[in-house]
Order: C-alpha cells, then structure tokens, then sequence
C-alpha cells in the first residue's frame, strides 16, 4: 500500500524544478535542430542516441488561460476527445495503434498548455507524427462520444479535486489570489461548467486554437534529425494555417493589500498556502530577479537542511512538512509559493508567523554565502541529471517554447543562476515577500461528515456481508 | 497544475519488467557477501547507486506495525558524527540526491551523484555511514514519530487510502502483507528508539543486501564501491522466509462509510509471487484484462462504453509471497452498483471465454514492442537491477522477455488465469456506496 503525501496540487512539481529545469549541452554529443514550417509550425528535434527510443510531443500554446467563464475547463476536455476519432482514425484508434507499435502514449493540460505526446521505438516515429497530423485537423467531435467523455472528466474532477481538501485548498488559492487574469479558474474546469458543457464548446475550441501556427512539435531521441523534419513537412506542412484571435492581455491589477481566505473541508490536519505575486522569465538574458527567486526557493527549500524544513519541521517542530516552489517559466503572472502543514496542536497563525520571521530573517540578514553554493552545486549538478530523461528533455523544450521563450536560453539561464548574488537574493525577498503581493490560504479541517451511503451492500455471488 | 488524461497506463508497469536484449550485467558478491549487479555506462557524468534489503513491513509484526518503515526513514537522519543536517548539507554540496524506499518486501536508500571523484566519493561516504552507523536520535525518533502519526491521521479520512487498507486486510488476514506500512497512529506511538536500533542491527546486514550500480564508474570503481558499503555492515544471514499466503476461502465483503461523492471500488485476492512459473501468461493475460490501459477491458467497458470512471485497472504485483491481484475503479456514488456489477460481468466474461486472437496479438505487439522503452534512461535500468537482484530473477531473464511474452497462446493464459482467479473468493471492499437515487449527483 502507498502511503500518501500530503501536497498541493501544482506545487510538487514546482519544487523539483530549481534541480531539474536547467539544461547545458553536457557531455553526450546532443544536437537540436529547430525550424519552421512554412504554415507557421515549429519543429525542434535534439538528438539523444543513448537508446534506440524516440519522444513526439505535440504542443499547443493552448490552456486554462485560455478559457472564458461558462467554459472552463474546454481546453481538458477537448484534450479527452482528442482520442475520440477523425474520419481516418475512429474513436479509440489512436491509442491502439500508438499501442501496438510498442508505444506509450497520453496528453496533458496546464494553464499555459496543452501537449500531446508518444514514447516508441525509434524506427516508428513516423506513425506518431502523421497520427498527430492527421487529429490536428480531422478531429470529428461526434456527439455521442462528447456524452460519454464529459461524464470521465466530471469523475476526473470529483477524484483529483472534489474528494481532495488539499487540492481544492489550492484551487480556492487561485480564485482567490487572482481577480482578473484566468489563472484564477482550474484547469479541469469548476464543476458546473462541466456540467452545462456541450460538444459545440468543444469543437469551437478547437476550431480556434487547433492550427498549426498554433502548435510546436518536439522530437527528442535516436533519430535522424534530417528525416524528421521532412516527415514534419509531409504530414504537417499540408494542413493550412488559420488565424489566431488576438490574445487579450487579462492583465492582473495591481494587489493593494494581503488576501486571506479558509476553507472548511472534511480533514484532519489543517494546511496553510502562502503565496505572493511574482515576476515571470520574460527576458532570459535581461531579466535578474526570476533567477534571484529561484535561488530564494532553493535557499528556502532545496534540500533536507534548508532554511524552512530546518527551522519549522525540524527545530520548532511547528509542522509536519513545509515547501517552497517558484517556477519562473509562465506565460502568466506569476506567484511565489509557500505551503505548510501544522504539527499536531499548533495552530495555522502559530505556523504563519514562523514562516514570515524566516523571511523576514532573509530580508534583514540576506543569506549566507554557503547556502548560495549550496544551491548553486544543485543546480549544476541538476543540469546533468536532467539529461537522464528523453521525455523530460522535450518537456523542458516545449515548456520554454510555448511560454514565449527559446529553448535557446536555458544555457543562458544557467549562466545566470551561477550569477546570482546574496544581495540579489536579499533585494528580491525585500521587493515581493511582502503583504501587499499576498494571498493567504487556510485549510480549516471539519470533522467528517454522516455518510450518505442508504443502502447495503449489492448483492454478490458467493459474498458475505462483514458488516 | 498537470492534468493528466489517463493513469491507468501507469498501473500496467507495476506488473512489468524487461529490458532491451543485450545489456551487460555483471554480478558478484562482496566478501561480506553482498550481491551486486552493474552496468558500466558512461554516456553522461553520473552514477546511480541503490542499496535494497528485505526489510520492509512484511517484517513487521501487528503490535510493532511501523517498526521497518521508521527505522528506514530515519537511517539518514543522523549517523555516525553526522547530524540530520550535515548529512542533506554535504550531500546537497556535491549536488548528490539521496532517496529511499521502501514497500512490503523491500527497504533501502538509492543515491544519484554527478561521477567527478570528490563528489561521487563523498556521497558513498556519506551513504555508507547511514547504512552501517545510524544513531536513531531520541528527539529525531519522537519528532519523525509525531510527524508519522499525523499523516497517518490524515491519511484516514482519504477513501483512498482506507479502502486499500482494508483491502489489504481482507486479503492477508494474520500474514504480515495485511499490515499497514507505515502502521498506525497507536502502534508506532509505542515504538522507542531501541526497537530502531534492534531493527536495523536484525536487517540491515551484508549478507541480506542488494546493490544495483549504474553508470559512469568502472568495474573496478564498482567493485571498491560495492565491498565499501558492505564492508561497515555485519554479514549475518540472508533474510528470514516469509510465512506462505493462503487463499480465501470465501468471498468477504466490506462497505466502509464516506462522505465522498465517488465510492472507491477494490475487488481481489492474493494473486502471484515473483517466481510464479506463469509471470507471462498472467502478464499478457493481465495486459488484456485490466493492466493495457486503453487496450483493456476493464477501460473498455468501465471508461469508454460507458464513461463511469476515469480510472479502471486491474494488476497483480508480483512479490516473494503471492502479492495482490487487485482490480479498482473509482465512481460517482449512484453508478457504483452498476460499476460493480459491470466488473464483476467483465472478469467472469474473461475467465470463461479468455481473450479473442485479436485482443492477444495486440497485447504481445506492445509488450514485446515497448521492450526498449523500459530501459531507456540509467533510472529506469537501475531500478531493473535492483529488482533483478532482489528476487533473485534468473540471468536471462532480460534477454528471454520478448521470446517469453511472444510464445504465450490463449490456451496459457485461460489456464493461468483459472488457476489462480475465483471470483467466488474474492475480497471486495467499497468505500463511499450506493446513493439512493434522488441523491444522485451527476
């Protein structure tokens, strides 16, 4: 049996990234192709010959932030019926044939994205990219497949966030830190919205956002870089481009003030969220303060010693677990993240203030010049491990690209990090750790409720009732 | 946020195990008598370490339930001169990450370090010292104690976690597989620091470790390596068997009470051991069955016919003893009986007719053809190695997968499945249940 973690949603990812989301040319001879397609789609092919194994990711600059109220939660949904057939390919039949070529197959939907991706033996890529061609434009959206698939997504949402107070305490932390710009709304959608969708929404969604001048196409593994630009070609070089809609800025006001909010759910442990508004990377070889973050998070968080886990978990034993993340990699307004769950009989505020005397410790005392290298040895060392990985390595690529950025400058961003000094790190605790940028979050635990369950048990062949 | 479409194709790899034909894997045993298994490989600067020891829960006992995951978890937190700090600021000073693990069977810690010398060697050093010198503080015991009991506690108001906990116990009844893992908020509250220290003095020797090594290190780095991590350990004896499991021997039934608006769905009963002669029948079968995501009945039916889950799966996990055989589904509270009624029609369909040619051939297309996925990065081969060594698999194990998986017929798997699979002895435990209609929250 797996012993669950306690976490919020969004946030593990986060605090793997300072390690993880570095890249350098290391020793193994890569070599990354990118160009254009005359429809206005990206290709970026990097070669990895470690094993005879190929990653296609598909990627849309498509999500959450996307959506407009009434519809959240299209992008996922039409993701879903992504699987549910052109005239070419029925319903269903992109898996089996990703499957019985030996592949792995699925997709994901973030606030910034969405991404479609096959792990397969090399030599069948091809199948990959003209299965993805070919759903990028022939997609059928057939009604009685919308019904049943719409009825998986509200399942979807009732197991990762109705039945979750962790995660529904980070969702009720988006509404709540974001007034204008749709970071405010989840990315599976709010129930009701769900609820009230119909395939016209869906086809509506793709009919706008399911182009090529859209989508970016990443090929990461033992391939020949040459042939899979003129496979790109071939398959997605026929579908024509169509014009994107202007994308309105949504920009979020500027906060004046700290914004509290709890949540009552059935629960034992409470959880605070600390979370302030944040700069995103914009300019990779401008920009100081995304970096000075990230080292902050690494300062805070990096390691089992660090400055949080330290002094909350381990010396005042004010709780059982704390973290911190920030990701400068957005195509939105961004947010610095803490998170925290109390001890037994220690109260939210009593964790609250611990976390801010450790702040405010950064913002008077800056850091030390150890804990700087420390986070700076991770971060190189991160930089190799990450190699590891085909898909991650694509994942970085089109996490970059579809954020506005170039996959280009992630060296750069290395050599920035290694720059960052302890006063840039004090300077940007000082200018965003601060109660004007901040949304507070509280899970307040209820005891749990009668169950609705009114009847027994169904019959069974054979079975005995136990109770 | 990452919203994943589907997780069922994730349960199909618990079951699995294979590798690409032709990986040079070099075996030994230390003087103390620790077995090691190694690839060379020096395509990036860096080394993978695991240290596995037949140490898990299933070494527990009912009233100490907790014992092997405590002492596991705090190993590193504080040994030999080291504190708990000094121990994750010297690793994170080179860079190097230290994990662990632990489930049933196993407990162990596995090490990634850039391969440089000074960092490589001070991270085995610091390894080393953890294995072979854990101090078990009082206050980092009482502390790591609380923090246990708290997400214990937690962890029992989640459908998911108290159904496959009394799944567990349905299945496993007095064998210490029905044990929690990390046992429960009154048993681990009674352990003391002298318990951790018999624990680890009982279990953590040389002569009942496992050490997996890959990367870039040569076979006489390896070899130094390996006889430094078991040299600070006593040899003692390979590992205590573990009791046999028996079957049910009737169907059991439990309905736990929730608030949720999905009633979680687990239905099983012991299913295979690692060394289970039929591995492949009842893997191909299992593809078909519930463990091919998409490919499978069980999605076929629950998910895509219907669409009354998002996820639908079922696997056997493969460990000394027989492991579980565990089909799970998770539904809004009106549809359970049908979901219910649904699986139970799907399994007893399969087990009477077996598969069609069609659903066979595409099982064994996949299987054989996604051989080289499974060890595509020096984490994923690691991990093979360290399960390779730990149950002892055979040596061609790796390279007969794909002859194995292609020469099983429908006739195999029929009479693997029937063998092992009565659906009139099973276990079916149902978290949440059945609304009365009007309640129905669509």
């Amino acid at each position: 049996m797996r012993f669950p973690q306690l976490w919020i949603a969004g946030m593990k990812m986060k605090r793997s990234l300072l390690i993880l989301a570095l890249f350098l040319v290391g020793p193994v001879q890569a070599e990354t192709l990118e160009r254009t397609l005359a429809n206005g789609m990206k290709v970026i092919v990097k070669t990895d010959r470690r094993a005879p194994v190929a990653v296609s990711q598909v990627w849309y600059r498509a999500g959450s932030m996307d959506e407009s109220y009434g519809t959240t939660g299209v992008a996922h949904v039409l993701e879903h019926m992504m699987f549910k057939g052109t005239k070419a390919v029925p319903a269903g039949q992109f898996s089996k044939r990703i499957a019985a070529a030996g592949g792995r197959e699925n997709a994901f939907t973030s606030r910034d994205h969405t991404a479609y991706f096959q792990t397969l033996q090399a030599d069948r890529l091809e199948l990959a990219l003209r299965l993805e061609a070919d759903r990028m434009a022939n997609l059928v959206l057939a009604p009685e497949e919308f019904a049943k698939e719409i009825d998986v997504v509200k399942e979807e949402r009732r197991m990762r966030t109705e039945d979750n107070p962790q995660a529904k305490l980070y969702e009720t932390l988006m509404a709540t830190a974001f007034q204008a710009h749709p970071y405010r709304h989840p990315v599976i959608g709010w129930m009701d919205d769900l609820k009230h969708m119909a395939v016209a929404d869906a086809r509506r969604w793709y009919k706008t956002w399911y182009t090529p001048n859209n989508a970016i196409l990443v090929v990461v593994g033992d391939v020949n870089p040459k042939r899979v630009m003129a496979w790109a070609e071939k398959y997605f070089g026929a579908i024509k481009a169509r014009t994107l809609p202007a994308r309105k800025p949504q920009a979020e006001p500027e906060q004046q003030g700290v914004k509290r909010v709890a949540l009552k759910a059935p629960a034992k442990l409470p959880a605070v969220i600390l979370a302030w508004q944040a700069p995103r990377l914009a300019n990779p070889a401008d920009d100081s303060d995304p970096y000075a973050l990230e080292v902050l998070a690494g300062v805070l968080d990096g390691n089992n010693s660090a400055r949080l886990p330290k002094s909350l978990v381990q010396e005042k034993q004010l709780a059982v677990d704390v973290s911190a993340g920030y990701d400068p990699v957005a195509r939105g307004p961004n947010q610095f993240m803490v998170d925290a769950t109390p001890a037994e009989g220690k109260t939210v505020a009593e964790v609250e203030t611990a976390l801010k005397a450790e702040i405010k410790r950064v913002q008077d005392e800056g850091v030390a010049e150890s804990e700087l290298n420390r986070v700076k040895a991770q971060v190189l060392a991160g930089q190799v491990f990450q190699q590891d990985s085909l898909f991650y390595q694509g994942m970085l690529i089109g996490e970059w690209e579809t954020a506005g950025l170039s996959w280009r400058d992630r060296a750069v961003r290395f050599d920035k990090l290694k720059a960052v000094t302890a006063e840039q790190v004090r300077a940007v605790a000082k200018k965003y750790l601060v109660d004007d940028r901040l949304t507070v979050a509280v899970l307040d635990p209820q005891p749990m409720p009668a169950d609705a369950t009114k009847r027994g048990f169904a019959p069974a062949q054979g079975g005995h009732h136990v109770r | 946020m990452f919203v994943e479409r589907s997780v069922v194709v994730l349960i199909a790899l618990l079951f699995s195990l294979s590798a690409w034909a032709g990986l040079d894997i070099q075996r030994w045993t230390t003087a103390q008598g620790a077995r090691v298994y190694f690839v060379e490989n020096h395509d990036l600067p860096m080394l993978d370490v695991s240290v596995a020891f037949a140490a898990g829960s299933a070494y527990d006992t009912a009233d100490k339930a907790g014992l092997a995951s405590l002492t596991r978890a705090t190993m590193n937190l504080g040994a030999g001169d080291l504190s708990e700090q000094q121990i994750a600021e010297q690793l994170a000073d080179v860079g190097a990450q230290m994990g662990g693990f632990f489930d049933q069977d196993r407990a162990g810690f596995s090490l990634r370090s850039l391969s440089g010398l000074s960092e490589r060697d001070l991270a085995i050093a610091v390894l080393r010292t953890v294995l072979a010198r854990p101090v078990f503080p009082e206050a980092v015991v009482a502390r790591e104690k609380a923090r246990t009991i708290a997400n214990l506690q937690e962890a029992a108001t989640k459908p998911e976690y108290l159904g496959e906990k009394a799944f567990q116990a349905a299945l496993y009844g007095s064998h210490p597989y029905a044990l929690s893992e990390a046992g429960e908020p009154e048993t681990v509250a009674k352990l003391d620091r002298a318990d951790l220290v018999d624990f680890h003095r009982r279990h953590y020797r040389a002569a009942n470790m496992v050490v997996a090594i890959m990367g870039d290190i040569d076979r006489a780095g390896a070899d130094k390596l390996a006889a430094d991590l078991a040299a600070g350990l006593p040899a003692g004896e390979a590992p205590p068997a573990l009791p046999p499991v028996a079957a049910l021997a009737t169907g059991v039934e439990r309905l736990i009470p929730h608030h949720a608006t999905q009633s979680h769905l687990f239905i099983g009963q012991p299913g295979m051991s690692r060394d289970d002669p039929d591995y492949f029948p009842l893997l191909v079968g299992n593809y078909i069955l519930g463990g091919g995501g998409f490919d499978s009945r069980m999605v076929e039916e629950i998910r895509q016919k219907r669409g009354l889950a998002y996820s639908a799966y079922s696997y056997f996990m493969p460990m000394k003893e027989l492991g579980p055989f565990q089909i799970g589904l998770q539904t809004r509270r009106d549809a359970t009986d049908q979901a219910l009624a649904v699986v139970r029609e799907t399994l007893k369909q399969f087990l009477a007719e077996g598969p069609t040619e069609a659903e066979l051939k595409q099982a064994k297309d996949n299987l054989v053809g996604s051989f080289p996925l499974r060890l595509d990065s020096n984490r994923k081969i690691l991990d093979h190695l360290a399960m390779i060594g730990f149950y002892n698999l055979a040596p061609d194990w790796l390279d007969s997968y794909t002859k194995k998986v292609a020469a099983v017929g429908r006739g195999d798997i029929v009479r693997a499945l029937r063998a092992r699979l009565h659906p009139e002895a099973m276990a079916t435990v149902i978290v949440g249940g059945q609304n009365e209609p009007e309640k129905a929250d669509k």
